[in-house]
């Protein structure tokens, strides 16, 4: 019998494009995909279940599909995006869901990878050059949204000390980069002008979209367990980052940031939420070893990633919205890994 | 910044080694140094004269107070400067197997009055022999003449410092002389640098942890021989300004 899978936060950048990715996988027998909105991408295979935002209905859904593996993939990690009651529903009470879910006698469960956030390390002045998985974060948690990880993160870990039988594996991915996904820091990049705080050179890390989504995938395929960062090797300054975005900077206060960052967003230019600011300060790094000694490698770099973002916006500046790279790439790759037209050696 | 700082430390501080060769040629070591002067002018030297003399780069591990402050943080990073985390220090130290330099007196030692100079502070909680430790480096103790009298303190004001969120705010003989201008200008005090004996502590690296005991015995020990080489090098020494 194939792995029978669950996808939380299907409409999510991430959702859509795991299912793409488990849909071409014939030991894959079952993709179910939850989410409160309509998933943005044609699935071929994938079950689509519209659920509210705290997925109170998820108790049924897990018992009535058998599922083996699910993927939590619904977590907010961007607070400028969605209003804060929201924010604390989908991510807190949700995860609660979830993990009673999953926890319930009949439930047939045995691995859950949830994608989460570098933000659970915060970025403040204190911070260790590279945070190791193990670090603790050195200030206490003050905005909504690393609040709410961390909080996240507490339920997984008695979780997985209560069900020794369910492998829990959390991806703590750096801010992420990619031609398809609109981030806030991709947002920031686009800009004719990048905000920088003034007489600061955060050095900050990023990760490629496509290396976030094979490092989701291979989480489930090796049935991982514990924390795992995901991001790619080396920092940047954030002045290098700017130059090779071509653009010039837009110089805020050091001092009452938080005010000038108000103003920007009251104009309607780009709404910089507290964590950004402190990673704009601090900037943060995030030893990505433990994941590649299992085995895993990266396709970009830091550097890749921010080149390859950039080179992708020139692109569509000339031809416009261009066809999702992925959509493309997928056909390709599993012509390659599938078709019984490739000859195969041995 | 290497090319800026050249001349400061040539011409201006005119700075002088003694016992160079006692900091190893590669392999992780861990540099002390009495720390002195308002803003501490001895660890720049310290770092240039051995990038220049032995051509290997030091990374100075500071308070992460310096992060927070605009443009210096940025030149300190720049420079070669490294938030004090000890998880920072094992990387440095261990893993890649380079130079990095503390300053154990920490703020306590930067923030002496000038009658109080070449006098040596508390180390701290000993952490610096713990990180040697556990890295499974020597350490090479290093003693500074002259960063006292580069930017000397004159009195400093408490209570403005615990308004601000700084370990103290001072009022240097610079200042006085020269008004704000005072905070960049450093007198022109002739440095004199001596290394020491490196210390190795015979225990395995790694441990989870380290008898206290050992640790602040390994601290003492190494404060005591700094001080009595500083006051060695001030009996040599004639004059602050010429050495």
């Amino acid at each position: 019998m194939g792995r029978r899978i669950l996808i939380t936060g299907l409409a999510s950048f991430w959702g859509g494009r795991l299912a793409w990715g488990f849909e071409q996988d014939p030991s894959i027998e079952v993709i179910v995909g939850m989410d409160t909105d309509d998933p943005v991408v044609a699935l071929e295979r994938t079950e689509f279940v519209r659920t509210d935002d705290s997925y109170s209905t998820l108790a049924r859904l897990v018992r009535a599909t058998q599922v083996d593996t699910v993927v939590h993939a619904g977590l907010v990690v961007n607070s400028a995006v969605v209003p804060d009651r929201r924010l604390h529903e989908k991510n807190v009470i949700g995860t609660i869901n979830l993990l009673a879910a999953l926890g319930a006698e009949d439930s047939r469960v045995t691995s859950l990878v949830v994608k989460s956030s570098a933000l659970v390390y915060g970025a403040a002045q204190e911070d260790p050059t590279w945070f190791r998985e193990e670090s603790r974060r050195t200030s206490a948690a003050r905005t909504r949204v690393e609040r709410s990880l961390v909080e996240v993160e507490g339920y997984l870990r008695s979780f997985a000390e209560e069900f020794a039988n369910i492998k829990v594996a959390v991806l703590r991915c750096a801010n992420v980069l990619g031609e398809d996904l609109v981030t806030l820091f991709s947002k920031a990049l686009m800009m004719p002008m990048i905000p920088t705080i003034a007489g600061f050179d955060p050095q900050l890390q990023f990760v490629e979209q496509v290396d976030i989504v094979r490092a989701i995938e291979f989480a489930v395929s090796r049935q991982l367990e514990g924390v795992y960062n995901v991001a790619g090797d080396g920092r940047l300054p954030w002045s290098e980052i700017r130059a090779i975005a071509g653009h010039p900077p837009l110089l805020l206060s050091p001092l009452g940031t938080s005010m000038s960052a108000a103003a920007l967003a009251r104009l309607g230019v780009i709404k910089l939420p507290p964590e950004a600011l402190n990673l704009l300060k601090y900037g943060r790094g995030i030893d990505n070893r433990k994941l590649k000694s299992v085995g895993f490698d990266y396709r970009y770099t830091t550097a890749g990633a921010v080149r390859h973002f950039v080179e992708g916006q020139r692109l569509r500046r000339v031809v416009g919205e261009t066809e999702p790279s992925y959509r493309y790439q997928g056909d390709v790759e599993s012509f390659f890994r599938h078709s019984p037209a490739i000859v195969r050696e041995r | 910044m290497r090319q800026i700082y050249g001349p400061i430390y040539h011409r201006w501080f005119r700075a002088d080694w003694e016992g160079l060769e006692k900091i190893p040629q590669n392999g992780g070591a861990l540099l002390v140094a009495n720390h002195a002067g308002a803003i501490p002018a001895d660890a720049p030297v310290i770092m240039h004269g051995i990038e220049e003399e032995l051509g290997r780069p030091v990374y100075g591990l500071a308070d992460y107070l310096f992060r927070s402050l605009p443009v210096i943080g940025t030149a300190w990073a720049r420079g070669g400067g490294v938030p004090a985390h000890p998880d920072n220090a094992y990387r440095l130290l261990r893993e890649q197997q380079q130079l990095a330099l503390v300053f154990p007196e920490g703020t306590k030692g930067t923030g002496k009055v000038f009658s109080e100079r070449y006098q040596l502070r508390r180390f701290g909680r000993g952490g610096f022999v713990e990180i040697a430790m556990r890295a499974g480096v020597p350490v090479v103790p290093i003693t500074v003449v002259g960063s006292e009298e580069a930017m000397p303190i004159v009195a400093k004001s408490s209570r403005l410092a615990k308004i601000i969120g700084v370990p103290y705010v001072p009022i240097t003989a610079n200042m006085l002389l020269l008004g704000p201008l005072g905070l960049l200008g450093y007198f022109p005090a002739k440095f004199k640098l001596r290394v020491l004996d490196p210390v190795t502590f015979d225990v395995p690296p790694d441990q989870d942890r380290y008898p206290r005991s050992r640790v602040f015995e390994g601290a003492e020990s190494i404060r005591q021989e700094m001080q009595k080489n500083l006051y060695d090098m001030l009996r040599k020494r004639r004059s602050v300004w010429f050495g």
